[in-house]
């Protein structure tokens, strides 16, 4: 079955900000279905409201609208370009949902909009849990036991008495009733039970009951949070074992699978949250053809016609019964990794059986010579770690679930499972070289008490498998670790195998013979842990390792384990076993003159897609100026990391021993003409010293001007040889000097640990007490961790600068005004391009000054900076030598591809080969940030100087207004047209407050306030109604909230007391899903905002119009 | 834990000593450590890439003669059981792996592997770089060899060099002498279940005489869960005694070694059970000594086909299917006769994997429908078997 003709236009609907469980993958995978369907000759029409994704670069779609994903705007999309399909698989549960509604909706069928890939009827069958039991009962696949929990089932909710009650009331009374058989639901499924609340996000509300009292507990929770007051009341199989297949099916009913994966953490976990691997290792053929044949009548029963789907299981280790989770009727994050595991490009192949192809009409990449219709094979084992952000969170535990919490992930290859999970723990960038020891919390390591190592490891923590070396170094059995971790036996001998042969190095030292110490290495140890274990240095080991001719050589990864030969480069390294001789090497380097760029690892708060963005664009760029590209990076998510990217891609760990070894291997042949490092954020920056000291050339700004940039002292003399003005500062290595020197600066003052990414421990300290506190609590002061002191400047603009240096001249590629002010992290803010406030003379200014630190610091390429205005006078907050968070935001505003140019620049060319823009553009582009708040339900979500978003989206409009509502809905906070805001504010913010509610009232809205704000907005003319704080008791505004009675909140807050008073407050909103602002600046914003959405005027426009020339 | 030598790597002396070796005809050598029995074996090297089934693959009776390379790294990891032979014994002489075998980790684990391998006397050797010696193998083609593993090290390659040149080769080897029963039997097991493991047959439609070139265990399950009785008989026994049993349908077993060299004998038996009108269904060699009796031709392979995913589209559905592949030996497509139909071709090379007589009820696959191990896509070919033989009933030739 050949391409359909019938269709000319496809709309394919992005997954929007970054959040967790929905991260950069979906740009990889989105990216991989726009080109493979455009290169089939449709016109492809994206929206997407992410601007840090390839995908919404100008030349990747047709047309590219950077707007909301909501039904509303997908609307108007459909109604200006006609689409004739819709493929709703490649961007998440996001774009599933929306396609979903639409169709509800009757949208799609009004403008005659075809759904590929996936139709209603299978995305409600595989979504609504019920639907999807009552589907695998049919085919007679097991399902965990479970009841639903519903006061609807009890009580007719029609009865007048019931419809005149409140809505508090009504779902006090629908909860009571629910609860009152939550006792026979649990004679029904036992304990412990998992709870899976309907209708909510990510498992909100729900969990693991392993008590009566806990049982009892989450039900009301989970009714609570669910809109429905309904919950799914489910058998614990918690301990089993858990493995996803990935599946592929066309219109001709050929299904294959990809792969399959195997959840190290046992049901309990999130498999987004698991130590996963690949293949399945611990099956018998028998059992694995069972789960085979079960994930193919899955896809037949759900009705998936065409594309790639996940169906997860749970296997009892005890005798192999097999139970269906759930499956996803798209490509998902496991699809990515299956597809970076196997080099099986899923969501490309899925884009085009959804256009009619069949697998056996669509080539495999990787060998040229075979079809996709085939089941990969592999001949080693890929592990994935998830990455967790647990510490910026205060105030939860760090224990997982079912509700997924990672914020990224790495993924490491090797020959063996040892050598792959040794390489994935140090490519999580968290510190570790390996299996490093860890402290257990009431574990004195010279005496260890067992039971205390047993009831650790029984605990579902990120750091598990690192705790069950820990558990074997403090002298546990191997059947003690495994049935307090119930991790299959064959992971703990594993481990325990790695653990021994530490031992042995630690007893012995090294091994003395090449043999020896290559069979060492080929399980995996790196050489920083080598180095630990026999207490030297990372540069010494590896001379004694190189000095024996132990060197890792490259495999290819080509789908077939080497059945075929492999066209594509796409490497791992590996120490192969080689008794005597060398051992084979397939790197089959080049000639060419190349330049290798080395990516940002696994995602974190504060580096994520948007260095892998900048990544790409060098692989692009370069390319394009001649030379052969070679990416080296480890997080399985990103576009980087797709084997069409870049000439030769090499998936390794972001260490020094690691690239470096991959650089040496390029250098055997052709010329490796540099490095570069400053386009994945602070991964790659660190190596570059490392990396200048093996004599590999750096491209761009050098080793020693970043160095200069990041350090304190050295960077305090520069400014004030430029005379360029900072906030008062000072550097503490210890808690006395920390004192004194605060009071110095004078309060309120910024504290921070040095060398820090994205505001990591930073607070801002209102007096003494506060920092006794802080360092307390907060962080480690001393002479190798000072801890750097900064005046606090209250009130102030903060502005970001991005700018492209080329050694002669600066071009400041953009001034981003934030909304917020400063002391909000940077990348927490939103903000404006062009800025909307700054007078001509501050910019100028801001022009001057960047211009002169790029050249002070010899800048080749990007250079990102942070201002601060305060009073008309503009202080510096930082200089970053690299390329910045806000690149692809300039970018996608401006219309300029700036990573690309700066990348050509890097590699030598002068900012004069490029027509750069001098005028300013004509509309207004809005950034704003989102968060994960809701995963971690208890942390306060008042911002700070420690960034917490995971992404952000892009409004781009004619007016501020309209680009900050934009940006507004993209993120997900659904500003209302009318009904009523909640206003309360601190003392310093009241002013402000004023003219918005005489505004919002102009708007129609009404306006309820707290005492103190309403008193002084009354004594201004501004009639509002008072509410009750919390504190002042029922009905109080929280009641009112929950009640459906707010549609909007103000409330910003200082001093600890009123902090804490007010939490309800911005926990009632987040849960309930009322947007807020807890800034002046935000909540002045927004009420701007709600002027251009009240008669639903806001248009959409792609970017290619924005840019037509 | 492992009883494969845990060698120190820290004591110089005894430093990972070799203590086996793979030594190709051609001279190449590959050290590593033994695993299983010592001693040496002989035979062809080809490569599997199946990621699981190791126990299954072993056990194949059409491994006859052959060294197998497991391409996936950790072979072993679920141990070994009885319910997963294929056959009474392994045929395989020997296995080359890149990894230590492990303790195993599966509830359906009897014994270690390592363990296994000696009980059933294969000779082993680990720590071989397979991705290396598989590109050997697709370069040069399959090539004889020696595994030789001694526990002490004192590994003699020349004699291995020897053994392994004087090896002639599968080309014109008949090694259904080795394979077969010694008398016929009757097989009521069927397939496997998760829970119930196999069943027996209850109430067969149909009565099938196989014959048994070295037939897998899953072949006969299958064929019983279909609803066959069977009667499994030596490879050699007459047309005349197969007719004799008055079987709804014949079925032609997979097996080792080359087509040709069997199909000297084993021709004139077929040809008088296809004049016989009866539904015939052949796998693997099988499929090609049909093939040898109908006058086409059979030619060894490069490489051969080893492996659980390899994929063959079926002309009369249109449909692609999964499939389990071991065959060294192919039917070349050019020297089909008139008669005969391809109705399977590989999706990987586009060689022949399945004909059929023109309006005859016989038909064959290169491939392994009965999967064990691979997929189980294939499996509706019982099926047709069946419905021929329905068919076969309802107009008697
Ligand atoms: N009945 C159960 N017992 C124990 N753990 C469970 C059960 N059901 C689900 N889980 C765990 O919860 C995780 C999330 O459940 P899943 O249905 O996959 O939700 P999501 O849609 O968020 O992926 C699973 O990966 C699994 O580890
Ligand atoms: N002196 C200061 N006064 C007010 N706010 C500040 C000051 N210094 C830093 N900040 C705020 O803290 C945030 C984080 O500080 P920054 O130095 O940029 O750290 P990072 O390296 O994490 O980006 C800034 O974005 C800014 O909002
Ligand atoms: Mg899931
Ligand atoms: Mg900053």
């Amino acid at each position: 079955m050949p391409r359909r003709d019938d269709l000319n236009s496809i709309l394919i609907i992005g997954a929007g900000p970054i959040i967790i469980g929905q991260a950069c993958e979906f740009d990889y995978s989105g990216t991989q279905a726009i080109k493979a369907l455009k290169q089939e000759g449709y016109r492809i029409i994206l929206v997407n409201s992410n601007p840090a994704t390839i995908m919404t670069d100008p030349e990747t779609a047709d047309a590219t609208y950077i707007e909301p994903i909501t039904p509303d705007f997908v609307e108007k999309i459909i109604a200006k370009e006609r689409p004739d399909a819709l493929l709703p698989t490649m961007g998440g549960q996001t774009a599933l949902n929306t396609a979903l509604t639409l169709a509800q909706r009757g949208t799609l069928e009004k403008y005659g909009v075809e759904l590929i890939g996936a139709n209603k009827d299978a995305i409600d069958k595989a979504e609504d849990r019920l639907l999807f039991r009552q589907a695998m009962e049919k085919i007679g696949l097991e399902c965990a036991r479970s009841v639903v929990l519903n006061a609807q089932d009890y009580v007719d909710i029609s009865a007048p008495d019931i419809q005149a009650m409140g809505e508090v009331d009504r779902k006090k009374l629908l909860k009571k009733v629910a609860m009152a058989h939550a006792e026979a639901a649990l004679d029904v499924v036992g304990l412990p039970a998992i709870i899976r609340p309907s209708y909510t996000l990510g498992g909100t509300g729900g969990g693991i009951a392993y008590n009566r009292e806990e049982y009892f507990d989450i039900v009301g929770s989970g009714l609570e949070a669910s809109p429905t007051t309904e919950v799914l009341i489910e058998e614990s199989i918690v301990g089993w074992k858990e493995y996803e297949m990935e599946v592929v099916r066309d219109k001709a009913d050929n299904c294959i699978i990809i792969c399959s994966i195997e959840n190290v953490d046992p049901m309990g976990v999130h498999t987004g949250d698991s130590i996963t691997v690949a293949p399945a290792l611990t099956l018998t053929d028998k059992e694995y053809q069972v789960m085979r044949n079960a994930s193919i009548t899955v896809l037949r029963e759900i009705g998936v016609e065409t594309g790639g789907s996940n169906v997860q299981f749970a296997v009892n280790p005890a005798d192999g019964r097999l139970i269906v989770i759930e499956m996803n009727p798209r490509v998902s994050r496991s699809s990515a990794l299956a597809s970076k595991a196997t080099g099986f490009p899923i969501a490309k192949i899925a884009a085009k059986l959804a256009v009619g192809y069949t697998l056996d009409e669509i080539d495999n990449d990787i060998t040229g010579v075979t079809p996709a219709s085939f089941e990969p094979t592999i001949d080693y084992v890929v592990t994935k770690i998830p990455r967790f952000t647990f510490e910026k969170f205060k105030g939860t535990k760090p224990l997982l679930t079912s509700a997924m919490k990672s914020v990224g992930e790495a993924m490491a290859i090797g020959r063996c499972w040892q050598e792959s999970v040794q390489k994935a723990l140090r490519s999580l960038e968290t510190g570790l070289t390996g299996f490093d020891d860890q402290t257990i919390e009431g574990v004195a390591p010279d005496n260890p008490d067992k039971d205390a190592v047993k009831a650790e490891l029984a605990k579902p923590t990120p750091n598990r498998m690192l705790m069950v070396a820990q558990g074997f170094r403090y002298g546990l059995t191997f059947e003690e670790v495994r049935a307090a971790t119930k991790f299959d036996p064959w992971f703990v001998r594993q481990i325990e195998e790695i653990v021994r042969a530490e031992e042995d190095v630690k007893t012995h030292g090294l091994p003395k013979t090449r043999e020896g110490f290559q069979q060492l290495k080929s399980m995996g140890f790196s050489d920083a842990r080598l180095a630990i274990l026999i207490g030297t240095t990372e540069a010494e080991l590896r001379a004694t390792r190189e000095a024996l001719n132990v060197r890792p050589v490259f495999k290819r990864i080509d789908t077939c384990a080497a059945e075929f030969e492999a066209k594509t480069p796409y490497l791992y390294s590996t120490y192969e076993h080689a008794v005597d001789g060398p051992a084979e090497d397939e790197a089959r380097v080049t000639t060419a003159k190349k330049i290798a760029i080395l990516g940002g690892g696994p995602n974190r708060i504060g580096q994520g897609i948007e260095f892998d963005y900048c990544c790409c664009h060098a692989c692009f760029a370069l390319s394009d100026a001649g030379f052969e590209t070679i990416m080296i990076n480890c997080n399985p998510e990103t576009v980087s990391t797709d084997y069409d990217t870049s000439d030769r891609l090499y998936f390794e760990p972001l260490t020094t021993e690691d690239v470096i070894a991959v650089l040496r291997r390029e250098q055997k042949a052709g010329e490796l003409v540099g490095v570069v490092v400053q386009l994945g954020g602070q991964t790659p920056l660190k190596l570059a010293q490392a990396l200048q000291d093996a004599d590999i050339p750096i491209l761009g700004t050098s080793p020693d001007a970043i160095d200069l940039a990041e350090d304190r002292e050295r960077f305090q003399k520069l400014l004030s040889q430029l005379d360029l003005r900072q906030p008062r500062n000072a550097t503490a290595r210890s808690v006395e000097e920390a004192r004194t020197l605060a009071k110095e600066v004078g309060y309120p003052v910024l504290l921070r640990p040095s060398y820090v990414l994205g505001g990591r421990g930073m607070e801002i300290v209102e007096s003494e007490e506060h920092l006794n506190r802080y360092i307390q609590e907060a962080t480690e002061v001393s002479g190798s961790a000072p801890v750097l002191i900064d005046a606090y400047l209250r009130g102030a603009i903060e502005v970001d600068v991005d700018a492209i240096c080329d050694g002669h001249s600066v071009f400041v590629a953009g001034i981003l005004e934030h909304i917020e002010e400063a002391g909000i992290h940077s990348g927490d803010s939103a903000c404006c391009l062009p800025p909307h406030s700054l007078a001509p003379a501050i910019i100028e200014d801001i022009e001057r000054q960047t211009a002169a630190l790029a050249k002070a610091l010899d800048v080749r390429g990007l250079m990102n900076i942070q201002f601060a205005v305060k009073d008309g006078v503009v202080y510096l907050i930082e200089v970053n030598p690299r390329a910045s968070r806000t690149v692809p935001f300039v970018a996608k505003a401006k219309g300029v591809p700036f990573a690309k140019i700066a990348s050509q620049v890097m590699a030598g060319a002068s900012l004069s080969d490029f027509d750069l823009p001098t005028e300013q553009i004509q509309h207004l582009a809005v950034k704003e940030a989102v968060f994960p708040f809701t995963r971690f339900p208890g942390v306060d979500i008042i911002l700070g100087p420690e960034m917490r978003s995971t992404g952000e989206v892009m409004g781009i409009d004619e007016s501020f207004e309209a680009a900050f509502a934009k940006a507004q809905l993209a993120a997900g906070n659904m500003l209302p047209k009318g009904g009523c805001v909640f206003i309360s504010v601190k003392d310093a913010d009241k002013a402000a407050m004023v003219g918005c509610a005489r505004s919002l009232m102009d708007l129609g809205f009404s306006v309820i306030a707290t005492s103190g704000t309403a008193d002084y907005l009354r004594e201004r003319g501004v009639e509002v109604a008072s509410v009750n704080k919390v504190a002042q008791g029922s009905p109080h505004v929280v009641d009112a909230m929950i009640n459906g009675d707010v549609q909007l909140v103000f409330n910003t807050t200082q001093g600890d007391v009123s902090i804490r008073d007010s939490k309800p407050i911005r926990q009632t909103a987040l849960f309930n899903k009322i947007p807020y602002f807890t800034t002046v600046a935000g909540a002045i914003a927004a009420t701007a905002a709600l002027k251009s959405i009240k008669d639903d005027s806001l248009s959409v426009q792609s970017m290619q119009e924005f840019f037509a020339a | 834990m492992s009883d494969t030598p845990t060698h120190s790597l820290f004591d110089k002396a005894t430093a990972l000593k070799p203590t086996a070796a793979l030594v190709l005809a051609d001279g190449t050598v590959f050290k590593g450590y033994g695993v299983g029995s010592e001693g040496m074996a002989v035979g062809e090297i080809c490569f599997n890439t199946a990621m699981s089934g190791y126990q299954e693959i072993l056990t194949d009776p059409s491994y006859a003669a052959q060294i197998i390379t497991f391409t996936f790294p950790h072979i072993g990891n679920v141990g070994a059981n009885a319910a997963d032979h294929e056959t009474g014994k392994p045929f395989a002489r020997g296995l080359i792996l890149r990894e230590r075998v492990t303790d195993p980790a599966n509830f359906r684990s009897e014994t270690a592997l390592f363990d296994w391998l000696k009980d059933v006397n294969l000779v082993g050797v680990t720590g071989i770089d397979t991705r290396a010696l598989t590109h050997h193998i697709r370069k040069g083609g399959a090539p004889n060899g020696v595994v030789v593993h001694a526990a002490d090290g004192a590994l003699d390659i020349d004699a291995a060099l020897e053994m392994a040149r004087g090896f002639p080769g599968l080309a014109g080897l008949d090694l259904t002498g080795d394979v077969t029963c010694d008398s016929p039997y009757e097989w009521t097991q069927t397939r496997w279940d998760l829970g119930t493991g196999y069943g027996e047959q209850s109430d067969a439609k149909a009565h099938v005489v196989c014959i048994d070139y070295g037939v897998k265990r899953n072949i006969l399950r299958n064929l019983a869960s279909t609803g066959a009785r069977i009667t499994v008989v030596p490879a050699q026994t007459s047309a005349q005694d197969i007719l004799a049993l008055n079987p709804d349908g014949i079925f032609l077993s997979n097996g080792p070694g080359d087509p040709q060299a069997t199909a000297r004998w084993a021709a004139p038996i077929l040809q008088e059970l296809v004049n016989a009108g009866k539904p015939i269904f052949g796998i693997c060699l099988g499929h090609q000594l049909l093939a040898l009796a109908l006058g086409a031709k059979t030619v060894k392979m490069h490489q051969g086909h080893r492996g659980a995913n390899h994929p063959v589209k079926d002309h009369t559905t249109e449909k692609v299917e999964i499939t389990s592949m071991n065959h060294g030996f192919m039917v070349d497509r050019d020297s089909l006769p008139d008669t005969l139909e391809e109705t399977h071709t590989s999706l990987f090379d586009g060689t022949l994997c399945g004909l059929r007589v023109k309006d005859k009820p016989i038909f064959s696959v290169q491939h392994h429908p009965e999967a064990s191990p691979g997929p189980q896509d294939s499996t509706y070919l019982f099926h047709r078997f069946m419905d021929a033989m329905a068919q076969g009933a309802l107009t008697p030739a």
